[in-house]
């Protein structure tokens, strides 16, 4: 499963990766996996305020509809457009292909989020 | 042992010998004594194959049915005639026996009949998507509620007082335990007050729901409804609950800016029966798709490109989604939405056409004719379909017993002075005027 260890992960297999006070999330190669072949992504709206571990969207597959969860709290302020389109981009490079841009409410949520060593090992205990 | 049960008592013993106990009692050792009933069941002696039916048959003897009388009962159910190809081909073996398959690929031809029939829906209707059916009128508007809420997820639900009283009850159990504000608009001259609309609508409205024709046999006036909504800025769906052989003859629902179309398909080639089993039918947009309720089928290339169907869009049904399923629904009225889809196919568009005209112009002649006599009158002077009501200075239940001894059910008896009668096809000019005559001679 790969990890990019500049990254913050979550329990749920989101990602995070910040550019000064704002957030791009997204879901991890070992969701990504889980999931099979991704079909469609529901978010919430541009502008809605989302806190952290309550909704986020949810990410179809052909076999399961996961709910993803915010892991910090902001406001949306883009949404992945292209995955309307290739939401199996998601699939193909699943750091890339980010889901949505937040700008951060509370800056100190962060440290509650896995670093990319704990995320891999986490991720092995699960196994 | 009983010639209707398979087993021999020697299957019996070893059966119970190889699970390791002596009887069948020994299975219920479990169960307290005290709780145990002691005795056998009050039933009746067991009958031959001769004296069964015998008795089924005294006992089917006193139905008096539509098919003995004259018969104007509608109100949500219509005796449209059943071309006699609907039940010879719906009774195979094949389909009669079938259960909504559980490994669906393997019925090709269970799932090419429903995607013809989601087809004919959306042909129907105008709309883009529909889906394998739902049990029935009343539930699939309280679906259809549901599947607004996961659109908008807004809660307040606005239903005309001119739906079907009986799918108005459905939708506000199914409120209740969502936690959705059921608001009634009040209607006027029989249908939807849209000026009333228009000061219920906000924007924590979730949905809109009218019925055309309404549960008075009135043709809504739909495009004032959609203006009326589009008056208040909200994000609230459209639903409109349509009689789907009227769309012969009017406008698509898609056509005046529904979200959603449901319905009951019972008119499209099913019996009156007995109140049910009906059939429910949904069909919505591109936008809509992901949040519809129940079965879709889908048509695809296998593996050596021939043309296949699947079951499509499962992720969000209750057998793999769970409580955030978009609805519990995980069946489908699979007979009675074949034997709708043989219907339209039989009748073609010609047919359906011709049904629903005669359906109308027979209506309105029985109702020219009965509004021209002393002591009956119809109650709403509003364009209709195939059912009218009529407000009678005698009571109704005295008009409709006199009327049942002459073989004519005379309709719904809606209070002691209103009685809403719709008529069909099958009604001919002979049927209407002795109606007319018996109800001049009561009036």
């Amino acid at each position: 499963m790969k990890v990019i260890k500049t990254l913050l992960y979550t329990k749920n297999h989101e990602w995070v990766r910040v550019e000064g006070d704002e957030a791009y999330i997204g879901i991890t190669d070992y969701a990504q996996h889980s999931m099979g072949d991704i079909v469609y992504v529901e978010t919430p709206e541009l502008d809605d305020e989302v806190k952290a571990s309550e909704y986020l969207g949810v990410v179809e597959s052909v076999k399961a509809a996961s709910d993803i969860y915010a892991p910090i709290s902001g406001k949306v302020i883009e949404i992945n457009e292209q995955l309307e389109d290739t939401p199996e981009s998601i699939n193909e490079s699943p750091y890339d292909a980010y889901i949505v841009k937040l700008s951060i409410a509370n800056k100190s949520e962060l440290d509650d989020l896995f670093n990319g060593d704990d995320y891999e090992v986490y991720c092995n205990e699960i196994e | 042992m009983h010639p209707y049960l398979p087993h021999t008592s020697e299957d019996i013993t070893k059966m119970l010998a190889m699970i390791g106990v002596s009887s069948i009692d020994d299975l219920f050792e479990d169960i307290p004594e005290n709780i145990r009933l002691g005795r056998e069941l009050n039933l009746d002696e067991s009958l031959s194959e001769i004296e069964i039916e015998a008795k089924l048959r005294q006992l089917a003897s006193m139905n008096d049915t539509v098919k003995d009388n004259i018969s104007f009962i509608g109100g949500g159910s219509y005796n449209h005639y059943i071309p006699a190809i609907i039940k010879h081909l719906a009774m195979r073996q094949e389909f009669s026996t079938a259960y909504t398959p559980y490994q669906p690929e393997l019925s090709q031809g269970t799932l090419q009949v429903i995607f013809e029939y989601q087809s004919m829906i959306c042909e129907l209707t105008g709309m883009d998507v529909s889906n394998a059916s739902l049990y029935d009128g009343g539930t699939s508007m309280a679906e259809a509620v549901f599947m607004a809420n996961h659109v908008n997820k807004k809660n307040d639900v606005l239903v005309s007082k001119s739906v079907n009283p009986q799918y108005r009850e459905i939708v506000k159990t199914y409120a209740r335990f969502k936690g959705l504000n059921y608001i009634e608009i009040d209607i006027k001259d029989g249908v939807t007050d849209t000026t009333d609309l228009e000061s219920k609508i906000s924007s924590d409205s979730s949905c809109v729901i009218i019925q055309t024709p309404n549960y008075n046999g009135l043709v809504e006036d739909v495009a004032a409804v959609r203006i009326s909504m589009d008056a208040v800025k909200n994000k609230a769906q459209f639903i409109v609950s349509v009689n789907p052989i009227s769309l012969a003859l009017f406008e698509a629902p898609a056509n005046y800016g529904a979200d959603i179309v449901v319905g009951e398909g019972q008119s499209l080639g099913n019996s009156v029966q007995f109140g049910g089993p009906y059939l429910g039918f949904i069909a919505s947009t591109k936008e809509n798709m992901r949040r519809m309720p129940g079965r879709i089928v889908g048509q695809t290339t296998d593996l050596d490109g021939k043309r296949a169907f699947v079951l499509t869009l499962q992720a969000r049904e209750q057998h793999i989604r769970r409580e955030k399923a978009m609805s519990n629904i995980t069946s489908n009225q699979g007979l009675n939405a074949l034997m709708a889809t043989i219907y339209l196919a039989t009748m073609g568009k010609t047919g359906l056409l011709e049904v629903a005209k005669q359906s109308m112009y027979k209506a309105h002649y029985l109702a020219d004719s009965l509004d021209s006599i002393n002591g009956i009158a119809l109650t709403y002077k509003q364009p209709f379909f195939n059912e009218f009501m009529i407000t009678t200075d005698e009571d109704a239940n005295e008009i409709y017993n006199q009327l049942t001894s002459k073989g004519i059910f005379a309709g719904v008896i809606i209070d002691e002075h209103h009685i809403l009668m719709a008529v069909t096809e099958v009604h001919t000019k002979e049927h209407l005027d002795k109606c007319i005559h018996e109800m001049e001679v009561i009036a």
